[in-house]
Parts: C-alpha cells; structure tokens; sequence
C-alpha cells in the first residue's frame, strides 16, 4: 500500500520526530528526579511519545490500518481504564503487569521477523545478517521472560497466586531451560533460515523460564524483580530497535534499560541483598528465627496516654510501614500530625527505602493522604535526627526500625540500614498483634526500656489517638 | 543504520539513563521506575511497523498482539505515573490551588 507522503518526504520526517521524541523523553525523565518538576515531566514525555505515535503511521510501505487502529484502542483503552481504578496501594503489580506488556510488543516484533525468516526461501540469501538476527533472538529472549515474568508477579503481588512454588532442583531445572532457550537461539542465529518449529519451540522456552523463574519468589522481593524486568524490557525494546533501524526505541530502550539496572541495584541493596540473592535464594532460607538474647518484656499503653505523650512533645518522627497501609490508615495519621502540628509539635515522616511495596511507594501513599513532600525525609537524612525526637511513633513498620541490623552479625538482616528509631526518648510501636515482620525475626526495638507498644488496628488506633490529643487540651 | 553509529548511541544512552537515576530522590523511585516503564511503552511504534508491513495472517495476529500490548504499556504507563506524580505536594501548595 502506498504511504501517505512521498517515500524519502515520509522517512525525514519520521526521523527527525524521532530525534524530537528521544529529546522529550530524556527531558522528561530529567524533570521526573525532581519533586517540584515531575508532573511536568510525565506531560514531556508523554507528549513525545505522542508525536512518535502519529508520526509512525507514516511509515512508508505498510498496511492493516484499520487493524491498527483498533489494537491501539482497546490496548490503549483497557490500559487507561485499569490505570484510572486502581488504588495507590496496588501500584506495583499495576507497574509490573503494564511494564510485561512492553516485554510482550518486543517480543510479538521479534517473532513477526523470526517467522519470516523462517518462511522466506533459503535459495535467496539470507533475510537479515547475523548480527540483526542475533539482536532479534536476543531482544525475543528478554521481552518474552519480561512478559510471562512480569505477569506472574503481577499475580503474586495482587493475590492470584498465593503461594511461592519451590522444590529441590529447581534451580538446576531452570539453569537447564535458560542453556537450552540460549541454545536454541543461537541455533536460530546459526542456521540463518530457523524451521517454524524452532522458533515456536524458542518462545516457548523463553515464556516457561520467566514463569519458572519468577514463581519461587517471595512477595517482599517481588520490587526488586518487577524492577529488574523494567530494565529487561527497555533492553529488549532497544534489541528490536536494531532489528528495525529505529532510534527512538533504540535510545528509550537504552536509557530505561540502564536506569532500569541502577533502580534494581539501589533496591536490592536498600534491601540488604543483592541482585543475584533475589533470583537464586528465598529469603530467611536457614536462618533460624533467633528469639534467645532478647531481654526485658513487651510494655502496652493506652492510646490515651500514647496521645498524650505526643501532644507534650516537641518532635515527633513517624516511621510508617505497609501495615499502615494495609490498615488504610495514612489519612487518619496524617489527621493525627495536623494536629500535631496546630499545636507547635515538630513533626517528620522517616521513610525507609524500601517501606510499601516499592521504594517511594511510601511516598505516594502519604502523599494521597495529602502529607506534604517537604516534611518526609529518607533515611540519610532523618537519622541523625531522632537523637533529638521526643517522639518516634513506629506504624506498621517492624524488620526496617530493628536494631539487630546494627548489632547482630547472625541475623540475616545485618548490614541492612535502618531507622535508629531506638535513638529516640520515647518509641511507640503501634501494631496488629504480637509476632514478628515477614522476616520472622524477633524485633529488639521492641523490648527496649523506652519502647510502649499500642495494639490495635493502625487505623483505629490513630483514630484514638486523634481523640487523645484533642482532650489533651 | 551504521553499525558503529548505533553503538555510539547506546554508549552515550546507557549513560544518560545512568545519569538521570542516579541524582534521583529516593522518594520518587516509584514514580520513576513507572515513568521509565511508560518509556519503553514507544515500543508501540515498532509494534505498529511490524502490524503495517504484515503480510500472512499469522503475521497480523502477531503484530495485532503486539499493537495491543504496546498500547497498553504506553497508556496504562502513562496513566498510572501522571495518578502518582499529580499527588506530590510541597507544604503551602494547596492552598494556592483551592484558591
């Protein structure tokens, strides 16, 4: 079918939108490292890739418009209704299951070229040289584990698949499929004409191996993983870039590629593990739950006393974890610190890296109840600050708030950085029941001198706690 | 494209994503590795190439497939980080909104 301008016209144009697309996205994502510029930024970027949509319908040489048409809509369309409902708190399989879905579209591009390599008539020559056909199998590889990975992550983080599937050997099983989707994929890349069966059976493999190796791991790891896929996708993205000589998703799938890596690399060692820990073991494996070495007792308090205590205080650091999630709490909380504030108490959120599901998935759940960004600080900053906290209220946050990451080189979380929540006067921890974070670990913050614990449902607790402060005159 | 070119790009890319993540707040991660996954979502545009230059009707399904999916992630990316960055507020800030 003919294009809609002259060929050469049509392809100056497009490149040159290319050119506009890749500044708008860099300019994008640069405005996004900032708070006070970010929403500008999603706008840039978004409106890059906007330019890079229409522009591509010119593409001189194709067909199937009224296909194309309607695959964008409902692609785009079911993604803009699901990205309008869901609540902040399930953000990370949202982000997992849109970024499988990229891994997917690198993936299909892959195997129209791979297919038609096959069907093509090995008397002519070969299709494409090695090297393109090598970024094509490659690029197949990484988008197909992205996809079928991201989408079991997808499941595990929003409740489909409840349990982590392990069993002995099963790393040497998946060590065995990654050699033979490599070796079958280097096969395709070899013979230079691959059979249909091959490259059936080459997806195949690649689609088992992001099941196989996403579904042993366990949902507090599921970040990093999500994280990591982001990165597999814009390396794919940029694969196939190659394979069709276009720049802009060679430099999107580059920049997200290799900002992808460094975001897994920040994650996993917020988390104290590393990249390969997260694949390749489970959390916890062998480590025994160690409750010997913790002395004194748990020491309750009444929310009224507890609400008391922080209205005479002059600094309050809140340290909010997923439980304060989980309990939808943060609006009642941040009620809470209002009128904390109203009454001349300095109060700040310390936000570990890695509370809520996600590093700064915290951040986006205060930020919902209207917490200002200014009075959340990180780690870094806010620990050598609750020396002169009156105050620090723990709220569903228990393995990143435990000292024993500083003292105890058995524990599995050592070396972990945490909140010095335990360097405050005062600590209340407010929690459901009894018993230890996902970790299993016995938390010695806890049984301190200065620690009271207020049990309860976090969000009925501020709600009491809203009340005591309020009597407190 | 030539191919010392293109190795030349991916250098100079690989370093500017680098350089973007790493100034960035920890408070942002979220937003920003939704961000960059609504990035990779101009895969839609070699997805649209691949669904244009089909020919056989497996080669449509494909490439209908890949559209879709495409769509998806550049939308559905670009839905959920606007959601999350339209929430950041400094201190002040909404007052001035209301007003």
């Amino acid at each position: 079918m003919e294009g809609f301008l002259p060929e050469n016209v049509a392809t100056l144009a497009i490149n040159f939108s290319y050119l506009l697309v890749a500044f708008l996205f860099i300019m994008g994502l640069k405005a996004m490292s900032s708070p006070v510029t970010a929403r500008r930024g999603i706008v840039v970027a978004g409106f890059g890739m906007l330019i890079g949509t229409v522009m591509s319908f010119l593409y001189p040489g194709m067909g199937n418009f009224p296909l194309m048409l309607a695959a964008i809509a409902i692609g785009g369309g079911l993604a803009w209704w699901s990205g309008r409902i869901v609540a902040m708190t399930d953000m990370p399989q949202m982000i997992a299951l849109y970024n499988g879905m990229g891994g997917g579209a690198a993936a299909a591009i892959a195997a129209v070229e791979l297919l038609r390599m096959a069907a093509a008539d090995p008397a002519a020559g070969a299709h494409h040289g090695p090297i393109v056909t090598t970024l094509a199998t490659a690029g197949a590889f990484i988008g197909s584990v992205s996809f079928s990975g991201s989408l079991i992550a997808f499941g595990k983080l929003q409740g489909l698949i409840k349990r982590s599937f392990r069993f002995k050997g099963q790393q040497a099983m998946n060590l065995l499929v990654t050699a033979a989707t490599i070796g079958l994929g280097a096969w395709i890349v070899i013979s230079g004409h691959p059979t249909m069966e091959m490259v059936v059976a080459f997806f195949a493999l690649a689609l088992l191996l992001g099941v196989a190796m996403t579904l042993p791991i366990g949902g507090a790891d599921m970040p990093v993983v999500i994280s990591l896929y982001n990165a597999f996708t814009g390396l794919a993205v940029a694969f196939e870039g190659f394979v069709l000589e276009n720049a802009a998703m060679i430099i999107a799938g580059i920049v997200v590629g290799s900002a992808g890596t460094l975001l897994t690399q920040l994650m996993a060692k917020a988390m104290n593990r590393s990249i390969a820990n997260v694949l390749f073991s489970n959390f916890g494996e062998g480590a025994v739950a160690a409750t010997e070495g913790v002395t004194g007792a748990l020491k309750p308090i009444e929310p009224s006393d507890a609400g008391v205590m922080m209205a005479f205080a002059q600094k309050v650091i809140v340290i909010p974890g997923y439980g304060m999630a989980v309990a939808q709490a943060q609006h009642k909380v941040w009620e809470l610190c209002q009128l904390l504030i109203e009454r001349g108490v300095m109060v700040r959120f310390a936000i570990h890296p890695v509370a809520g599901r996600m590093p700064g998935h915290m951040n986006v759940l205060l930020a919902e109840a209207g917490v200002p960004y200014d009075l959340i600080a990180d780690l870094e900053e806010i620990n050598a600050e609750f020396d002169t906290a009156d105050v620090a209220l723990v709220i569903g946050a228990n393995d990143v708030v435990n000292p024993v990451a500083r003292t105890d080189k058995s524990s599995p979380i050592y070396g972990m950085p945490i909140l010095n929540a335990d360097k405050a006067k005062n600590v209340l921890v407010i929690k459901r029941g009894q018993g230890a974070g996902f970790s299993g670990i016995e938390n010695h913050l806890f049984y301190l001198d200065n620690t009271r614990m207020v049990y309860g449902d976090a969000q009925k607790v501020a709600a009491e706690l809203i009340q005591a402060v309020k009597a407190a005159g | 494209m030539e191919g010392v070119i293109a190795l030349y790009i991916v250098m100079l890319a690989a370093f500017t994503g680098y350089e973007i993540i790493a100034r960035v707040p920890v408070i942002l991660h979220t937003p920003l590795m939704s961000g960059s996954n609504f990035v990779h979502g101009i895969v839609l545009v070699g997805a649209m190439v691949a669904l244009g230059r089909a020919d056989t009707v497996l080669e449509q399904v494909i490439g209908f497939i890949g559209v879709v999916l495409g769509a998806g992630n550049a939308v559905g990316g670009y839905v959920v980080t606007e959601r999350m960055l339209q929430m950041f507020k400094a201190s002040g800030q909404k007052k001035k909104e209301s007003a």
